[in-house]
């Protein structure tokens, strides 16, 4: 009988540990993020934990999860206990929804699309340019390598395919066929599909592999001030895609825990100038005018397109291009 | 599983060497041992070297930050508690399973002994699936523990079932083919004489085994430390709270702080080494045991 | 060692009387554990997958690209175990038969992919082998192979983590040979040559198959040391367990399940061999150890 007394006391004390998690007095929020915005939310958990404090008195902790957007929303819908979530595209806060854990017009629930910043779609290419890469048409050109994520793991590489096509079909004469060829061709200039939108950094600049990484212009300039001005250059594009990172309280995990004012003014606090201006310096586009005049001079002006528009919403834009059988896997089947 | 049996190594090299009938000509040998050993050097001594060398890229100071810092000390924390946890419980589980098959003779042996080996074989991603697919919202157990404010998935325990999954078979395949060549005499002689079960487990059979089950519980210890697929399907990637050590090391490397990284997979190749040294020590004293126990 | 052997323990191992306590407890607790903790978490693997009907299980596990990872997962693992077994049983012959300086290093230093956590495997491999890496970058220039990131690099990593596998079966193996056996061949008339290849490798075959088995098994599942170094690109780089992941990423269990179970029913398989290998080694060996 000793065994099982040791076994059933194990057990509990390691039940023991994980409800320790949830007993704390004071206020504890989780942020169940996407890989790029690890810097971004470091900053602004600080931030808000000292007005939140100011504000009420109350002391909030703020816990923060990245990874892939897929795999973040995925741990979610299986029971990470995330209070609010801020991923790289609707699609995934909407399997979220459909899962039950917060209502399905969340979108609304916030102001414009529930995306307080915005990023786009830009280049990275070695020191100098030396392949002379300019804009999309340049990356079909032979001989050129290209490095993005898997667009089946990493939302920021569905932004980079999207934003392929839109360009490839608003050229002269461009349509759907010519837009599935031209992004066909794109990724046969792939060498390296990375899961994640960080991994694939880290293979063009640190590993030195390929002459372009399509990349969120968030990550790019962080890449360049962490990795070195020295080893690569921004390029922007004549033409890319609107990317909306949407954010949303989950309605049936705050409820729970009784979080939901604090998790509210969380995202509020976002669109707030303080919130805004943090996000402008971690290289996000801040939506605010007046903020966004700020960093006016850090953004190339530049034409964007947006994924209602041109692919009906993101809903459309996964049916179409990223299930299994879809376009995306066309693509790679001979 | 013989890999990581514990074996007891006489140096024979010498015996060989010295007869003419048993050994090769010196440019053969000397071919021989060059070849393995730049296999050797590339595949092992590189990769090693390169962690090390990494780690100090950026001086000593940088090397100690990235170990004090608050989210490397918690993953250092979490992943010495799960290890503390699942190395015990498959203690146990090895000695009771060993007994039972090395002892006695029941139907089924070989197929129980297969399914023991099976966590060997699943990749880690599986076994980390599994224990979604149980305890996950949409799972078997998972609403009732979620009902009762439990979690398991995304927390520490699951963390700690996936660690002793993935080290399942190590204990007790140390212990199986050991105590089966031991037999059964000894424990039958002592409760003959009238000692209790445990009597007999503690003062006949333990001694005997006690050096497999050391080894057993150095390499459960090492693999229970280093999992990475299985953990990292069941985390939930918190910071500073289901982060283990490769996780961890996961994250900084995605925030491009390389040597920060290697610095923590420093930590774990210094664990392997220890593990690898103690392994050495156990095998010494076992053939030691042994020599003695023969003259 | 007990001094009475194999004939007379045989015969009272086989007889139903035992006087041995614990018999029920750990066995009982055996199989409790053994359920609570393998058995029953994998049988979710089965129920999910049955929600699918057997054509959308068959549709979902041949893919093409699905079926290219388990061309890629095998076919590197085997290509990975075939080279663990050919420089397994080198290494394992320099540590029995010769002596050498360093080899008590060499001999402790043989388990470290064991006991390395793969994830770090997987980052040191890629950083050695990469294009600008001290390896890869030699590989690069002078050969004009591009190693990490192809899958080349999948079959890198897999052979580092199989490697103890092979030293380890064959070297106890090598250790035990009867050491008379190569004297009266080569009194026979035998050169060196003739005695290895008739006399010591057929000995050594069950044991080396034994390891190239493990070290296959072993291959196959792998994840966290490949992931870094593979490329991952469809059709080309991509390993079945990371479909797995892929397919979980996009929330399709079921899709993940069908093909965890092909994978489970793989490993069973070499589960299998292995035992019976292992079997057959002892039998061969004519005595448990």
């Amino acid at each position: 009988m000793r065994f099982n007394l040791t076994r059933r006391s194990l057990i509990a004390l390691s039940l023991g540990f994980a409800l320790s998690g949830s007993a704390f007095a004071d206020v504890n929020l989780l942020n169940v993020s996407y890989d790029p915005t690890r810097e971004l939310y470091q900053e602004y958990n600080a931030a808000f934990a000292k007005y939140w404090k100011a504000k009420t008195g109350e002391t909030v902790t703020l816990k923060a999860s990245h990874g892939g957007s897929g795999k973040q929303a995925r741990s979610v819908i299986d029971g990470l206990d995330a209070d609010v979530v801020t991923l790289a595209l609707a699609a995934d806060i909407d399997a979220v929804a459909d899962a039950g854990l917060l209502a399905k017009d969340w979108q609304k629930k916030l102001p414009l699309n529930a995306s307080p910043y915005t990023s786009t779609i830009v280049f990275l290419v070695r020191k100098g340019n030396p392949k002379k890469i300019k804009d999309w048409d340049d990356l079909v050109k032979p001989g050129i390598d290209v490095i993005t994520p898997n667009p089946k793991t990493s939302g920021g590489a569905r932004w980079n395919y999207l934003a392929a096509w839109a360009y490839a079909k608003h050229l002269k004469g461009g349509s759907d066929a010519t837009a599935k060829e031209f992004v066909k061709k794109i990724y046969g200039n792939v060498k390296v599909l990375d899961s994640g939108a960080r991994g694939s950094t880290t293979t063009f600049v640190e590993r030195g592999i390929g002459d372009v990484l399509i990349a969120w212009e968030n990550e790019a300039y962080l890449s360049l001030k962490e990795l070195g001005p020295d080893k690569v250059e921004i390029v922007t594009p004549s033409v890319s895609i609107l990317a909306e990172p949407p954010v949303a309280v989950v309605d049936k995990i705050v409820d729970k825990k009784g979080t939901r004012k604090v998790a509210t003014e969380y995202l509020n606090y976002l669109y707030s100038p303080e919130g805004q201006e943090i996000a402008g310096k971690n290289y996000y586009r801040p939506t605010d005018k007046k903020v966004a005049a700020k960093f006016a001079k850090q953004f190339a002006d530049l034409k964007l397109f947006t994924i209602d528009k041109e692919f009906g919403g993101w809903t459309n834009a996964q049916k179409t291009h990223f299930a299994d059988g879809g376009l995306f896997d066309q693509i790679y089947v001979k | 599983m013989a890999a990581t049996a514990l074996h007891l190594h006489s140096d024979l090299a010498g015996r060989y060497e010295s007869n003419p009938a048993t050994r090769e000509s010196a440019w053969v040998k000397w071919t021989v041992i060059g070849v393995s050993l730049t296999f050797f050097a590339l595949f092992i001594l590189l990769p090693l070297f390169i962690v090390f060398y990494e780690a100090l890229r950026k001086g000593w100071e940088a090397y100690l930050v990235a170990l004090v810092e608050p989210d490397a000390l918690s993953s250092i924390k979490l992943t010495l508690l799960a290890a503390a946890i699942s190395v015990p419980l498959n203690l146990v589980f090895g000695i009771a399973a060993a007994w039972a098959i090395a002892k006695f003779e029941f139907r089924g042996k070989s197929f129980l002994i297969t399914l023991i080996d099976l966590p060997f074989s699943i990749s880690p991603v599986v076994a980390g699936l599994i224990y979604v697919l149980v305890f996950g919202r949409t799972g078997w157990l998972g609403p009732w523990f979620i009902e009762n404010d439990m979690r398991i998935v995304f927390a520490v325990p699951g963390i700690i079932l996936a660690t002793i999954f993935v080290t399942f078979p190590f204990i007790a395949r140390e212990l199986i083919p050991l105590m089966e060549a031991q037999g059964r005499d000894e424990e039958e002689a002592s409760t003959v004489l009238g000692a209790s079960g445990w009597q007999t487990f503690w003062y006949v059979t333990l001694p005997n085994i006690k050096w497999a089950l050391l080894y057993g519980v150095i390499l459960c210890n090492a693999r229970a430390m280093g999992e990475f697929g299985a953990v990292s399907v069941v985390s939930g990637h918190i910071r500073g709270e289901t982060n283990t050590m490769p996780l961890h090391i996961e994250i900084v490397y995605n925030e491009y702080k390389f040597s920060a990284a290697f610095a923590v997979a420093s930590l774990l190749a210094i664990l392997a080494l220890v593990t690898l040294v103690l392994k050495t020590f156990i095998e010494w004293r076992a053939t030691q045991t042994l020599k003695r126990s023969k003259t | 060692m007990p001094a009475f052997d194999s004939p007379q323990r045989k015969g009272r191992f086989m007889s139903s009387h035992n006087a041995l306590p614990g018999f029920r407890l750990s066995l009982g607790y055996t199989l409790t554990w053994l359920s609570l903790i393998v058995l029953i978490p994998l049988s979710a693997v089965f129920v999910k997958t049955m929600e699918l009907s057997f054509e959308q299980f068959w549709a979902i596990v041949t893919t093409p690209r699905v079926v290219a990872s388990y061309q890629l997962t095998f076919g590197a693992s085997l290509a990975a175990a075939t080279i663990n077994a050919v420089f397994g049983l080198l290494l394992a012959w320099c540590l029995v038969r010769y002596s050498f300086p360093g080899k008590k290093i060499v001999d402790s230093l043989i388990d470290l992919p064991f006991a390395l956590p793969t994830a770090v495997a997987g980052i040191a491999l890629t950083a050695l082998w990469a294009g600008n890496g001290w390896v890869g970058s030699i590989v690069e220039s002078q050969f004009g192979i591009k190693v990490a990131f192809t899958p080349w690099g999948v079959l890198l990593a897999l052979v580092f983590i199989g490697l103890p596998f092979v030293v380890r079966t064959v070297q106890p193996v090598l250790e035990d040979l009867d050491f008379e056996l190569e004297e009266a061949a080569s009194s026979l008339g035998a050169n060196r040559w003739q005695t290895i290849r008739r006399v010591i490798f057929p000995t050594l075959l069950p044991a080396l198959l034994t390891g190239f088995a493990l070290a296959f098994a072993r291959a196959v599942g792998e994840y966290g040391s490949v992931i870094f170094i593979a490329g991952n690109m469809p059709m080309v780089s991509e390993i079945t367990p990371l479909m797995i992941i892929t397919k979980l990423e996009q929330y399709d269990y079921r899709g993940a399940t069908a093909i965890a179970t092909v994978m489970l029913i793989v490993s069973f398989v070499m589960l299998i061999t292995i035992n019976s290998l292992q079997a057959w080694t002892a039998k061969r060996n004519g005595k448990i150890k």
